[in-house]
């Protein structure tokens, strides 16, 4: 394997890390809808924590060793257009993924709170922070720019 | 290789989507999956969290991913021939060894999630958790190799 074939694996396992982050954030959206206790909502946070490291990692790879690879091969540019819109929707799906990072721990922080007070029982304000239809949107949001980025990368139109 | 697989025709993108979404969903489950169990330490609330990923979300996945494979084999005209590159002999390796292990998984965590109720199941929750994990490396050994592809 040449280095451009390493680092063409590299950015495609970031891609994987990217991905599996936003399943992961899916999978605790969904749960975290019938979650009313701040147990329940704290428990949670080692997989959020799973969830924003492979983001992070993903996040960061697929755009550090996708400019390589354009830099690199003869084949593309940066300046191709199907690469300035992938790196303009990955900006997109950082932007919106953070915003909904910040929807949801909110309910994260009130459950911390409730549980500080002592107050272990179910709470509707905490549903409510949980069941954040901003988050869902922002999070839709992402996933819809992730994906166009997945299009973008297996079509690469106009190149 | 590389070049082969870098002009790819046109038509071979669908195929391609699919493989590449499902297996990127798969992987996302399993990670999902792996953590809520590791994570649980028999908390039921998480424990069904990372089985009903593995089931709802990583099952039709799988599937996806698989089935979009053997598209793409059939589009290249390969089906009916010999598998004759590292990169998709390790790929046909993780998927199929790696759907014996992903149904295992499925049959140990269903079973520990029934008995969950009665106090009993930690184990065979604890062996799907220990599959899920293998599971992600075989995963990133065989995206490693579908995009590096070693000769």
């Amino acid at each position: 394997m040449s280095l451009d074939d390493w680092i063409l694996a590299l950015h495609v396992l970031s891609a994987f890390a990217f991905v599996a982050g936003t399943i992961v954030f899916w999978v605790l959206i969904v749960a975290v809808r019938k979650t009313d206790t701040p147990e329940g909502t704290i428990r949670m946070e080692p997989v959020v924590k799973v969830g924003n490291a492979a983001t992070g990692i993903g996040a960061g790879g697929t755009i550090v060793f996708g400019i390589w690879l354009a830099i690199s091969l003869d084949a593309y540019q940066v300046w191709d257009g199907w690469v300035i819109a992938a790196i303009v929707l990955w900006a997109i799906s950082l932007a919106t993924g953070q915003r909904t990072g910040v929807a949801y721990m909110q309910g994260m922080t009130k459950a911390q709170g409730l549980q500080t007070s002592g107050q272990t029982g179910p709470s509707a304000e905490l549903l409510a922070l949980n069941r954040t239809s901003n988050g869902v949107l922002l999070h839709f949001a992402t996933t819809v720019a992730v994906l166009l980025i997945l299009i973008d990368m297996i079509w690469k139109p106009g190149a | 290789m590389s070049v082969l697989a870098a002009i790819r025709p046109d038509e071979w993108n669908f195929p391609l989507f699919l493989h590449v979404l499902g297996a990127m969903i798969l992987v996302g489950a399993t990670l999902t999956a792996a953590s809520a169990l590791a994570f649980a330490r028999g908390n039921p609330q998480l424990v069904r969290l990372g089985y009903w990923t593995l089931l709802v979300v990583g099952l039709p996945s799988y599937v996806l991913m698989w089935a979009a494979a053997h598209w793409i084999y059939s589009k290249e005209g390969l089906d009916g021939s010999g598998i004759d590159s590292a990169w998709a002999t390790i790929g046909f390796v993780v998927a199929e060894g790696g759907a014996v292990l992903f149904v295992a998984s499925l049959i140990l965590g269903g079973i520990g999630v029934r008995r969950l109720g009665d106090g009993k199941g930690a184990g065979l929750l604890k062996a799907t958790m220990v599959i899920s994990l293998v599971l992600l490396a075989a995963y990133v050994v065989a995206v490693w190799a579908m995009a590096g592809k070693p000769d």
